[in-house]
């Protein structure tokens, strides 16, 4: 047994070379934290600090005005593609959401603050996929809350235009229930109305967004570090995360488009709601 | 080893159980929406558009429970 001795410095070598390759340079896998959606503030203005995510909201902002604005600058009888797809997705709003569940009357009337929230949901949604930007707009609490609060707000105006003050005794003491049950019923439609509807449409929106992002950053940062810090073997194991990654990235365009519809189509159910006539 | 021990052993990242048990149900419901909506096309295939609107409200809906989960593991509790 003359070769054990040698035998073994080398496998401890090997080993020593193992872990301080997956040690180097930080070289042990990190995984995403929700430290991505806090990161570091580049500048101020007015006080107001500014971040990454901030530039990019900014960004696609920017980005849906131009499009509206070159799409419909100069309208063509027989649209050009550019045209036909802005009219496409204008058109979709308006015929697949607002006239379909408000009527033609009422649709038009909340045609103009549908197809805002539309378009700005899509725009900010679509940058998580955007390479260089890999954030969406909509992952950090602000955007999801104040497009929660605008539908909010909107869907009790929309019923106190309609109804008066019936609206509040409408939707908290529904047809036909029974007067011993009424009390439960009263509070369980004050909190499922007023209280969960807005919290629901921010977290749905905010969550789809955050964990869109997480997994997204999971698998390329492991496809990462199999391909350049683990090196030998371990290469073999990169490609399906790599696989996985770029099958999340074409779920992700679809988990953009179908929250933009989602939160668009909620809100026109919520001022539906409002304005239905009690029978 | 009692239940006790046991029980303060446990640490970690906890949360991502309580999100497993959070998704059960909404998955269920979501599986079940869908499903009849398929149900349906396939009896009347003419209101596929209709139920089509309607599918989406159920599961943004039922799904909205799930990300509710997912929220909750992100609450300091102390």
């Amino acid at each position: 047994m003359t070769g054990a001795p040698k035998l073994e410095p080398a496998l401890f070598n090997l080993a020593a070379t193992l872990t301080t390759r997956l040690a180097a340079d930080g070289g042990e896998f990190h995984g995403p934290s929700m430290d991505e959606f806090f990161p570091e503030i580049l500048f101020s203005v007015l006080g107001i600090p500014v971040h990454r995510i901030h530039l990019v909201q900014f960004l696609s902002v920017i980005a849906v005005v131009l499009v509206l604005w070159l799409g419909t600058r100069r309208m063509r009888v027989v649209p050009g593609r550019f045209q036909s797809l802005v009219e496409m997705g204008l058109g979709f709003v308006r015929n697949g959401i607002a006239h379909d569940l408000l009527g033609r009357k009422d649709g038009d009337r909340f045609l103009p603050i549908l197809t805002t929230i539309f378009f700005m949901v899509l725009f900010m949604n679509i940058t998580g996929i955007i390479p260089f930007l890999n954030i969406a707009g909509t992952s950090i609490a602000a955007v999801p809350l104040l497009l929660a609060v605008v539908s909010y707000v909107t869907f009790i105006y929309a019923g106190i235009r309609r109804h008066g003050f019936r609206f509040f005794k409408n939707s908290l003491m529904p047809q036909g229930v029974p007067g011993f049950a009424l009390p439960i019923v009263a509070v369980i439609e004050l909190v499922s109305t007023f209280v969960l509807r807005p919290v629901t449409l921010m977290l749905r929106l905010l969550m789809n967004m955050v964990v869109g992002h997480m997994l997204l950053v999971l698998c390329f940062a492991a496809t990462q570090f199999f391909f350049f810090t683990a090196g030998g073997g371990w290469i073999a194991l990169g490609v399906p995360t790599l696989a996985f990654g770029g099958a999340f990235t074409v779920f992700e365009i679809l988990v953009a488009v179908l929250q933009a519809y989602v939160f668009t189509i909620l809100t026109a159910v919520y001022i539906q709601l409002a304005v239905a006539e009690e029978h | 080893m009692d239940a006790t021990t046991v029980l303060a052993d446990i640490n970690g990242h906890i949360a991502t159980i309580g999100y497993g048990l959070a998704a059960i149900g909404p998955a269920i419901g979501v599986g079940i929406v869908v499903g009849k909506t398929i149900e349906g096309v396939a009896r009347q295939p003419e209101l596929a558009g209709r139920l089509q609107v309607l599918m989406w409200i159920g599961i943004a809906f039922t799904e909205a429970l799930a990300f509710v989960g997912i929220a909750v593991g992100f609450i300091p509790f102390s």
